[in-house]
């Protein structure tokens, strides 16, 4: 039981990665992955919000009636949302307004509610809060990837220190407009997809 | 040629099956059939038989790009030694690099007149971009070829030129080396290498190096070959035309002050500035009539979308607009300014790209025109269009082909159902 309690939570990361694998939540790791910061308060933002939101629906799972279900998953999102957004307004404000309306639209966020109807309304509350875990880090990784590539080659820094000094501030270093634009995440998440399946064949869909 | 030949069987063992070199065979094979004609014949039941193979018609592109890229490294020379010399008697200050350095080491001078000045000052520029792109991109192809145990052709050799040609002469050659690398990479062996690509790998190439490093292909700075020129082209100019956009040709302001002007048969003879192998429409009207004439090019394509463009330009025209100069444009200047002609000649043509039905290939075409023209004169931000518009053809291209495939299906159905 403890493997597969770890498998739970490991899986998402790589081996059913939600982005590379499923191709969920393609939408705003295109749009906040310009910068490493933003990124990483969006992944925990959304590690919080599928872990909860995980956690409550399963909590409930035997009360909801099976026709209103999908309402009442939304309503338990929505309020998440509404905490994590509130909470970034009052104590990360400066990344907030960065992050714009991409946090309340973690609402919309295929993942979360895939999640929570393809595994909380199965599972027991403690195995279905690793779950919402282990997929926020799986979606978080992505992120994170997109976002250091994004950010090097792109303004020459990481988390805002300057590591290639750019050429129009006297450095060497001539940065990489494309990857400011969202297309590049495309790129980088189909490169990220040819890795992974290149040492995972089996993730290769058939033809 | 006996020697040479000779010399090939001699080491076929090597890389045939079983031999020490069996896994670099595409190389091997890629270079006899380059030189020679293959062997093989087709076996099995095929009965469509063709004297050509994809070999002898992509070199056959590649002769008719020679006219073009022959006059474009002298229009590149010619172009900077213009330059040179106004900005010389301007006293506007130049910096000349290792090009300057080679030039007048081969004892020649920056006389515009001179038809050696300017035809080896811009080969000295083309020929380094052209030697990376070839290094670069051959080495991916064929180390892609010799993993997947794929043929390498000659499909290289003309995206190869075709990238060159559409690069502006300044271009640093480690952006050159970055966007065939991306090109081959991401728009071809990813989908699975030649004949694969659902995009032109060389604008697939250029469009990436047009949103990495926009300064280094775009503005008013980069078209003549010549640290510190700056001078607008025919669209650049007339995007920011007040008045009549035609009008605004003739009073063209450049670095040493003086006002040049674009006239139309410039345009089409090509002694313009501009990327190094699109400047001559008229150039290219010959690269299209052996393209033709070879049975390569789709004469339709290059028909449509001329018609594209003059039926969009003249649907303009009519509207007008108080402010967008770019509405006035007629169709006849738009066809030989900027790249339109060289695009719709050798970029929307390529056979694995565009539309593959004929009544599809009249449909791609015309949106071609059609975005080419609406880019240009729309879209402020984006002074010249056929770039994108071929790339947008080209996604667009199999859906086309699906939509004339059905309409024939469901038209066949209909005459036999009673």
């Amino acid at each position: 039981m403890a493997k597969k309690t770890l498998d739970v939570l490991t899986d998402p990361v790589v081996n059913n990665n939600p982005i590379t694998l499923q191709v969920l939540g393609i939408c705003s790791a295109l749009a906040v992955t310009t910068k490493m910061e933003t990124s990483v308060v969006m992944a925990i933002a959304v590690i919080a919000v599928t872990g909860f939101s995980n956690l409550a629906v399963s909590a409930i799972r035997s009360f909801i009636p099976s026709s209103i279900r999908i309402i009442v998953q939304m309503c338990v999102i929505a309020s998440l949302v509404i905490v994590v957004d509130q909470f970034l307004k009052a104590f990360l404000f400066d990344i907030s307004k960065q992050l714009s309306v991409f946090v309340g639209l973690i609402i919309t966020n295929c993942i979360v509610m895939g999640r929570a109807e393809g595994f909380a309304m199965k599972n027991s509350a403690g195995i279905s809060f690793l779950d919402g875990i282990g997929n926020g880090l799986g979606y978080g990784f992505v992120l994170l990837v997109v976002a250091f590539f994004r950010e090097l080659f792109g303004s020459g820094s990481l988390f805002g220190f300057t590591l290639l000094e750019l050429d129009r501030n006297g450095g060497w270093y001539n940065p990489n407009g494309m990857m400011l634009l969202p297309p590049s995440a495309f790129f980088i998440i189909g490169m990220m997809i040819w890795v992974i399946r290149l040492n995972k064949p089996a993730q290769i869909e058939e033809s | 040629m006996k020697p040479l030949r000779d010399a090939f069987d001699r080491v076929h063992p090597y890389f045939a099956k079983g031999g020490i070199l069996e896994k670099a065979y595409p190389v091997y094979e890629s270079i006899d059939t380059f030189l020679f004609t293959p062997g093989e014949t087709t076996r099995g039941r095929t009965h469509v038989r063709d004297g050509i193979d994809l070999k002898r018609m992509m070199i056959t592109v590649v002769f008719a790009l020679i006219p073009v890229t022959l006059f474009g490294m002298w229009n590149a020379g010619y172009q900077a030694n213009s330059a040179i010399v106004k900005m010389t008697e301007a006293d506007v200050p130049i910096e000349y690099d290792w090009h300057h350095s080679v030039h007048t080491f081969f004892g020649l001078g920056h006389d515009p007149g001179s038809f050696a000045d300017n035809f080896i000052y811009g080969a000295i520029f083309f020929i380094p971009i052209y030697a990376v792109t070839m290094f670069v991109g051959g080495h991916i192809e064929m180390i892609f070829s010799v993993l997947r145990g794929h043929e390498i052709n000659e499909g290289f050799l003309v995206t190869g030129l075709l990238f060159p040609l559409t690069l502006p002469p300044s271009i640093p050659l480690w952006q050159v080396a970055l966007g065939i690398a991306f090109g081959v990479i991401v728009a071809k062996e990813v989908f699975g290498g030649t004949g694969r690509n659902f995009l032109n790998v060389a604008l697939a190439s250029r469009a990436f190096l047009y949103f990495s490093y926009a300064a280094s292909i775009s503005g008013d700075k980069v078209w003549t070959a010549v640290d510190g020129f700056s001078g607008a082209t025919a669209l650049g100019q007339m995007a920011i035309a007040e008045g009549g956009a035609i009008e605004s040709l003739d009073s063209v302001q450049y670095v040493w002050g003086d006002t040049g002007s674009i006239t139309w048969m410039s345009s089409f003879l090509g002694t313009i500035q501009g990327s190094i192998g699109e400047t001559s429409a008229l150039l290219c009207l010959v690269g299209a009539g052996i393209l033709i004439a070879a049975g390569i090019g789709s004469w339709r394509i290059m028909l449509s979308v001329i018609l594209g463009v003059i039926g969009t330009t003249l649907l303009l025209n009519a509207v007008g607009s108080e402010t967008n100069p770019m509405f006035g444009v007629p169709f006849y200047w738009h066809l030989v300014i900027g790249g339109l002609a060289f695009g719709l000649v050798f970029m929307a043509t390529d056979p694995v790209s565009a539309s593959m039905t004929n009544t599809g290939k009249w449909f791609y075409g015309i949106l071609i025109g059609f975005m080419t023209v609406l880019i240009r004169v729309i879209n402020p931000a984006f002074p010249e269009g056929i770039m994108l518009a071929i790339l947008f053809g080209n996604v667009f291209a199999p859906l086309i082909d699906y939509f004339v495939v059905q309409a024939n299906v469901r038209r066949r159905v209909a005459r036999y159902a009673s």
